[in-house]
């Protein structure tokens, strides 16, 4: 990793942002700032919004009201091309219409670093391997990504967006389909991007992964209203009950506390 | 996308070549490939340089053309719509063009006017297929194709009534609107052209449709203007279906073949699958020419049965295996 280059400092802001979700007439504004180094988990139960905020943010959606910056520019003022080599996004589904090997997968990540007439080179081969080796799957390199599990697409996906290698990371549920090895391996890989100066805001549904790793944390509720800050003032057994709507217990590892559903 | 470009590129372009050299020699005077190419060295009689230079080139490139137009336009829509079973003509978009056209000779106009009503006929039967197959949701295969084989039923229908109600003695010459017949083309350099400046074209814009082929959203991560690209496709698809039309009618299948047996080979870089599919769709349409003429003669076919013939068991077999 040492290897990638160590990105400036930048900061996507979001003012008064409403994200647009059919069907729902109230939207609660956002006012989040996400800067280097932070890692941010998003919380809330099923069709809370939290896809729709991150397509949001990575300018795929537009809002219902409210800008989105990126170091203090608005991020719908940049190009599509300028934005992606900032931001990039690690999707929740994926669609393989045609088949790909999964090298070919990955290096579609240099998309917006190459002109119209350039041909990937070398050092972009190297960059999709090294992505590939990070995620621990080089050794399918030439297997078509179709003939793949879940997870080992699921880390495909996030190679990919590492091969891009934007400053902001956004991943929807990045631990989707993997096995406990491989989810505190990307985790791990997270935070040392977020080491390296990278800004990391995904969505999770494992309360305890944003508990461990996560630093800052988004709550988001089913009646539109949200909650963020600072992981520790947020992960509270009380919030997360009525976040959930479940009971749950609170154990206490390494000095963190660890949320349990309660029986019955 | 990290395969070399070139070797296939001669390969194809070399079967190009030679199924060019058999058509030209093929026919009620068979020539020798060995005096045809002594005829493009300003050797030979002047029976074979009547026979070669002036009837049967001008048929034999018109083919050229017309295949790989169709194959391009094929593998274009294939990328738009996310679906190998995309096809001009399976989607109405030739049956649009040929409408177009025939209204255009109908009313007594020719030239440029007819061509550019089968563009109108190609661009409208496009915007029905995708309108009307969009519906609710995204183009799911069932939808779209039972689209797009309903309106070219619907094309077709129209065909057979504008020919029923004009004057008997042109209706041989009109019936391969339906079928496709390279016989009746006129002049094959504009199609060529065309086909040249789109290969140049889709060189700087083949990494966009890889990108895109993996969908709308990840295309718009990775920094495409998503909706401006797919009007582009959409237009050029348009296009170069109704240049081939126009020249030598609603030739069946080529879009759908080609296509899926070069990604089978080649892979799915649009970089290398464009310009391949325009060698390799005229080639083909070429060698299915030659069959055409030489199956029943001294009678011949129209090309669009034996692409037809072609067509069917793959559109079955890629349909099969899609469930």
């Amino acid at each position: 990793m040492a290897s990638l280059k160590r990105p400036a400092m930048q900061t996507l802001k979001t003012r008064e942002l409403v994200i647009d979700i059919p069907g729902r007439a109230s939207g609660y504004p956002l006012n989040l700032a996400i800067e280097s180094g932070q890692i941010w988990g998003v919380l809330g139960p099923n069709g809370a919004g939290k896809t729709t905020l991150l397509h949001s943010l990575a300018g795929l959606r537009p809002p219902r009201s409210g800008s989105l910056c990126l170091n203090d520019k608005p991020a719908n003022e940049l190009k599509r091309r300028v934005l992606s080599q900032q931001l990039g996004l690690v999707f929740q589904d994926r669609q393989d219409g045609f088949p790909a090997t999964v090298l070919e997968t990955a290096l579609i990540g240099r998309h917006p670093w190459l002109s119209p007439w350039q041909m990937e080179g070398a050092d972009d081969l190297a960059m999709a391997e090294r992505a590939l080796e990070a995620l621990d799957v080089l050794h399918l390199k030439d297997r078509l990504v179709s003939t793949l599990s879940g997870g080992e697409r699921q880390r495909v996906a996030i190679a990919t967006l590492m091969t891009q290698s934007p400053h902001t990371w956004l991943l929807d549920e990045p631990t989707n389909h993997l096995d406990l090895h491989h989810q505190v391996a990307v985790m791990k890989l997270l935070t040392g991007r977020a080491k390296a100066g990278n800004a990391i805001f995904m969505c999770l549904h494992d309360l305890n992964l944003a508990a461990r790793w996560c630093d800052h944390i988004l709550l988001m509720y089913p009646n539109g209203e949200a909650c963020w800050g600072l992981a520790e003032r947020m992960l509270v057994p009380s919030a997360l009950e009525r976040l959930y709507n479940q009971e749950l217990q609170t154990v206490e590892v390494d000095g963190t506390p660890f949320f349990v559903p309660k029986r019955g | 996308m990290i395969r070399p470009i070139a070797l296939p590129l001669a390969l194809l372009a070399l079967a190009g070549v030679l199924a060019t050299v058999i058509s030209l020699g093929v026919g009620s005077v068979a020539i020798d490939p060995m005096d045809v190419l002594s005829v493009f060295l300003g050797e030979g009689t002047d029976l074979q340089r009547t026979l070669v230079l002036e009837l049967r080139l001008p048929r034999t490139l018109s083919g050229f053309a017309t295949g790989g137009l169709l194959a391009v336009a094929g593998a274009l829509m294939q990328v738009l719509l996310r679906n190998p079973l995309a096809d001009p003509y399976v989607l109405g978009l030739s049956g649009g063009a040929a409408v177009g056209a025939l209204l255009a000779m109908l009313a007594g106009l020719g030239g440029v006017v007819v061509s550019g009503s089968a563009f109108a006929g190609a661009m409208l039967a496009t915007l029905m297929v995708f309108g009307l197959a969009h519906g609710t949701g995204s183009w799911t295969p069932s939808r779209l194709l039972l689209t797009g084989v309903v309106v070219a039923a619907g094309w077709g229908a129209v065909i057979t009534l504008m020919l029923a109600i004009s004057p008997a003695r042109e209706l041989p010459g009109m019936l391969y609107w339906l079928m496709g017949d390279v016989s009746y083309a006129r002049t094959p350099w504009p199609g060529l052209g065309l086909l040249l400046v789109v290969c140049f074209i889709v060189v700087p814009l083949g990494r966009s449709l890889n990108v895109l082929a993996r969908g709308p959203m990840q295309a718009a991560a990775l920094g495409i203007s998503v909706r401006p690209l797919e009007w582009m496709i959409y237009v050029l698809a348009s296009l170069l279906t109704a240049t081939a039309v126009t020249m030598a009618g609603s030739i069946g299948f080529v879009g759908l073949v080609i296509p899926h047996m070069l990604r089978m080979v080649l892979g799915n870089d649009q970089r290398l699958i464009l310009p391949a599919c325009a060698l390799a769709g005229g080639t083909l349409l070429v060698l299915a020419d030659t069959l055409a003429r030489v199956v029943i003669a001294p009678e011949q076919l129209p090309v669009g049965v034996i692409t037809a013939l072609l067509g069917v068991p793959t559109f079955l077999y890629l349909l099969y295996r899609s469930r």
